[in-house]
């Protein structure tokens, strides 16, 4: 080990002085990740300090304070996390797959209710998601079994365990019922996969049964009478096909939110905004947020938005490929994917051109398990990076 | 603790090659956002923006009170009163049938209605204007629109709207002249006076209401306010506030004493009938009636079938009818009037000429009778228009039958043609003629082409004459007047709210009769004998009265009606100012009915009463 160290150690003239920012980790920080982060967190308060002043009577501030301390809480676990040596979740893969399993299942028995939906935890001062830490959780010991499984039995039994560890879970969401948190589960589980080196031809075996699935559940199922999706679920995933033929129903919120992002044109309608200020779209300040974005801040805010999620992205793919061992490479691999995935499917949805799957914008949409999750998890990236620059360095961790 | 080097996967030409794919997949959707961002919010934001914009406001029509109608006198015969209406926006019922149902339902609990007629308003509403909202019912109590605000979740789509309806302060007073309002129809959509309204709006129907209805309309207001998604008015949020535009006021010409006598008059016999005054110097109507009337303010209100059938749907009494301008009547020996003026123009008789009338003459075999078979003994002009003689009448028609000489003077005076009256509906009658039998013959209309008896009926107002009470008046007012065709009109002028005048209507007269001064002496002197001399026709009637008048009764036959009472008279007798001319339909001699009724009112325009002279001339037949 010794040896590896000293082999990749590059020579040093002088001696090396430990800074301040090497002491609080901030040297080997990718930076850019985290401005990105940051900007979007910060664009999140910005704009839910505009658009929700008058939602909650009597405390125009309610959300603003709440996402802003959020995101702060968010901010000091990223970079908390970025201090450790993410290769420590590998040894507790076992731990943390139990514990993302059983907190799911806790939401069955002690969750609070929300519109006939289960997924909080109620503490004095917060509710607790844990399905949203489960994105994180799932790709960590996912990521750890693939790296220990990695030579045990034949590819397409490695493939099926895969597949069984990332579904369970999936599935416990999906009971939940919250659909949308259950395709980002499974969205992980694929990413991990295909980093995990899956063969192509079993993604496309993967890919048609998902075909076949789909049109089971959609249309076979019902038909036969035995539906497995509640119908609104089925409704919001079929309307935004046609949102003219349920435009009172699901299609309403869809076309009231092309409409709001539309009439933003090029810069925004500012405080004369209707659309996401007088309530024609609904859930603006978390699934539809970035409809309040469009609306307000026209194409420019929409698109520097968007170009940010692209910079994250960008971001985290190199950290895919910087990664001293595999299991950073899997860890943040599911990560970006999973990232990809909701930022796709939610402002897919806030277009028109996605079904509403009730996917929150990462780091946007306004509620604390799915803030701090997502800092976490790109505390976890950083991680990475930070162990991929040291380890380049040839110098351990403090 | 770590791997070993060859575990590392950094750059392993697998992991390039996944990365490098799942990059491009992701450029590949970050592409699909940004063009998608791009088509809506650069490419068609302008339509989106539209949208949006239409998508937050929601546009009330103030309604715009009616201009009140006056009398001559300034009494406020028809105005508004305000009343709270249920109305229904069908868009905002529940879209599940069977909650539609449950609300329809207790709608119509609410309203007394039933189920079934709930859905048939809104069906007929909906016909005539779709999407507007339904009125299910007018005049709702407030404790009614309490008990909604309450309740407001169990009635979607209900809202109570304060509406003006017409209120009759006077009742059935001139009801024909002023007519009614009521929701412009499909037809009316489609005029151009009506270009600016909408459905749902109200006209008038019928009378000055229709005729003024331009005036008396008023503009609507408009408020434009912006909504949320609920359709609430957000705070501070009204955008246009364009207050409605009350209509003008209209004056009439109708004088409240003559309308007053003349209804009175007429309803006092209780049968059908109308009445005209009118000014003989400039066409204004002072008074104009039909029996029997109608009660505006319960078309203002629903109505049962009963009701709508007895106002509707009888042709015998037709309530509706205003009988004065919309009847088709002979007018029996009134009509002598007209016959003498074209016999002396034409050069037919002389004023001295003498006839014995023997009670009878006959023609083709064919006996034509004074009434009652009566021998008036010597006649010349004067003294048979005095006795209404029948057989001097006969002989001019006969020996006018071969030309068009009767015919040209009745239409000249005014007789079977439109009167240009400034209310809707008027008939226009017919006079008999050569050419109009021949013509109708030919075709096979009739069984007979034109003969001698035609005119000699024609001459004393009978045979196929159809004319009413209104062209009567025309004609004895320009006998009157010296030969001016006036314009008849009922609308004065119109006023603003603070009463100044905005414009008066004097409409120009249709035309100039050349009437050789002598014979218009003559027949108004021979009219005036008929009334204030002994021996006169309605000597018993107006003998007693102390203006100098000039009258003339009538009683017309009617095929399968009994005998219908005319008078036409003009007064003050040497400077005529007024017309009247009053019909009972089966009201028996002249001087029986339609004389006394002409009495009633001439005595309300003169303020001066008729002492009681022997009746032994009255109910003498003319």
């Amino acid at each position: 080990m010794h040896a590896t160290r000293a082999r990749r150690a590059r020579p040093e003239p002088f001696a090396v002085r430990v800074g301040l920012a090497e002491r609080l980790g901030l040297a080997h920080l990718d930076w850019p990740l985290a401005l990105a982060a940051v900007a979007l967190a910060g664009f999140s308060v910005f704009t839910l300090g505009q658009a929700t002043l008058n939602d909650v009577p009597g405390d125009p501030r309610y959300f603003v304070n709440r996402q802003a301390i959020y995101c702060l809480l968010g901010l000091i676990g990223m970079f908390a996390i970025a201090r450790i040596d993410y290769s420590r979740f590998r040894e507790l893969r076992v731990g943390i797959y139990t514990f993302l399993c059983a907190s799911i299942a806790t939401v069955f028995i002690f969750g609070f209710s929300a519109r006939g939906s289960r997924r909080a935890i109620e503490f004095p001062f917060f509710s607790f998601q844990p399905s949203e830490l489960g994105k994180l959780l799932l790709v960590l010991a996912l990521a750890g079994f693939v790296i220990d499984g990695a030579r045990r039995g034949s590819e397409r039994q490695r493939t099926v365990r895969y597949l069984c560890l990332g579904l369970a879970p999936a599935g416990l969401v999906f009971l939940q019922p919250d659909l949308g948190t259950s395709l980002v589960y499974v969205a992980a589980t694929l990413g991990v996969m295909y980093f995990g080196g899956v063969p192509w031809t079993h993604f496309a075996v993967i890919g048609s049964s998902l075909a076949v699935l789909i049109a089971l559940v959609l249309v076979a199922a019902p038909t036969v009478g035995a539906p497995i999706l509640k119908s609104y679920q089925e409704e919001r995933l079929t309307s935004f096909l046609d949102p003219d033929a349920h435009a009172s129903g699901a299609g309403y919120q869809q076309n009231q939110s092309v409409v709001a992002i539309g009439s933003g044109q090029g810069t925004g309608r500012g405080d004369r905004a209707t659309q996401t200020r007088l309530d024609f779209v609904p859930e603006r300040h978390t699934d539809f947020i970035f409809a309040v974005i469009g609306e307000r801040y026209g194409f420019m805010g929409a698109a520097f938005v968007l170009s940010l999620y692209a910079l994250l992205f960008w971001r985290a793919l190199k950290i895919v490929t910087l990664s001293k061992n595999s299991y950073g490479t899997l860890v943040a691999g599911g990560i970006a994917v999973a990232l990809l995935f909701q930022v796709f499917v939610n402002v897919g949805m806030n277009l028109g051109i996605m079904p509403i799957t009730g996917i929150p914008l990462p780091l946007m949409s306004y509620g604390g398990s799915a803030v701090i999750a997502t800092f976490l998890a790109i505390g976890v990236l950083q991680s990475i990076n930070i162990q991929a620059q040291l380890s380049q360095k040839g110098r351990f961790a403090w | 603790m770590y791997l070993r080097s060859s575990d590392r996967p950094g750059s392993s030409p697998r992991l390039a090659l996944r990365t490098a794919v799942l990059g491009g997949f992701a450029l590949v959707l970050f592409g699909i956002l940004f063009f998608r961002l791009w088509d809506l919010q650069v490419l068609s934001g302008d339509e989106y923006l539209a949208e949006a914009k239409n998508n937050r406001t929601r546009e009330f029509k103030v309604i715009a009170p009616r201009g009140d109608i006056l009398d001559r006198a300034g009494n406020v015969l028809v105005d508004n009163r305000t009343s709270l209406a249920l109305q229904l926006n069908t868009q905002k019922l529940p879209a599940d049938p069977a909650e539609e149902r449950d609300v329809l339902r207790r709608l119509g609990e609410l309203t007394e209605m039933s189920l079934r007629k709930v859905r048939r308003t809104i069906r007929e509403s909906e016909e005539v204007a779709a999407g507007a909202p339904v009125t299910l019912r007018k005049d709702v109590g407030y404790e009614l629109v309490y008990y909604l605000e309450e309740n407001q979740r169990d009635f979607p789509g209900v809202s109570v709207q304060r509406v003006f309806v017409r209120a009759y302060p006077e009742g059935t007073r001139a009801a024909h002249v002023v007519g009614s309002v009521g929701e412009i129809d499909e037809e009316g959509l489609k005029e151009e006076r009506y270009a600016s309204l909408e459905p749902g709006d109200e006209v008038g129907k019928g009378g000055v209401e229709e005729a003024y209805d331009r005036y008396l309309r008023g503009k609507p207001g408009l408020t434009k306010i912006q909504v949320n998604a609920l359709g609430q008015p957000t705070p501070g949020g009204q955008l246009v506030d364009q207050p409605p535009v009350p209509g003008d006021n209209l004056k009439l010409t109708i004088d409240p004493d003559v309308q007053a006598a003349g209804e009175g008059a007429l309803s006092s016999f209780g049968l059908p009938g109308a009445f005209v005054t009118m000014d003989v110097r400039n066409g204004q109507i002072l008074g104009m009636g039909s029996n029997p009337t109608f009660d505006p303010t319960a078309l203002t209100q629903p109505m049962t079938q009963a009701q709508v059938n007895q106002l509707y749907r009888d042709p015998v009494l037709a309530p509706m009818t205003n009988r004065a301008t919309e009847s088709y009547y002979p007018v029996g020996s009134t009509f002598k009037a007209i016959t003498a003026l074209a016999a002396l123009e034409g050069g037919y008789i002389s004023l001295a000429e003498v006839i014995a009338d023997d009670g009878s003459i006959e023609v083709g075999g064919q006996p034509f009778q004074n009434a009652g078979g009566v021998a008036l003994g010597p006649v010349d002009m004067t003294s048979a228009l005095q006795k209404s003689s029948d057989v001097y009448f006969y002989l001019l028609g006969l020996e006018m039958w071969k030309t068009n000489q009767l015919q040209e003077w009745a239409a000249k005076l005014g007789i079977g043609r439109e009167t240009g009256l400034d209310l809707p509906g008027e008939t226009e009658g017919l006079v008999p003629s050569r050419k109009w039998r021949d013509d109708l013959f030919a075709e096979g209309g009739t069984e007979r082409p034109w003969s001698a008896g035609d005119n000699i009926q024609l001459a004393i107002g009978q045979g196929d004459l159809q004319t009413n009470p209104l062209q009567l008046a025309i004609a004895y007012a320009a006998i009157a007047n010296g030969g001016t065709i006036v314009t008849p009109h009922v609308g004065m002028e119109v006023e603003d709210a603070a009463g100044r005048v905005l414009e008066e209507f004097d409409p120009k007269p249709r035309g100039k009769v050349k009437i050789d001064p002598t014979y218009r002496a003559a027949v108004l002197e021979g009219l005036h004998q008929a009334a204030q001399a002994p021996e006169g026709t309605s000597y018993g009637v107006f003998g007693g009265f102390p203006v100098e008048v000039a009258g003339k009764t009538g009683t017309a036959e009617r095929p399968g009606h009994g005998d219908q009472s005319w008078y036409a008279v003009v007064a003050p007798y040497r400077d005529p100012e007024i017309v009247t001319i009053v019909t009972v339909e089966e009201g028996g001699f002249g001087a029986e009915s339609a004389a006394p009724a002409a009495l009633a009112i001439l005595e309300a325009y003169f303020h001066k009463q008729a002492t009681e002279i022997g009746a032994e001339n009255g109910g003498s037949p003319g």
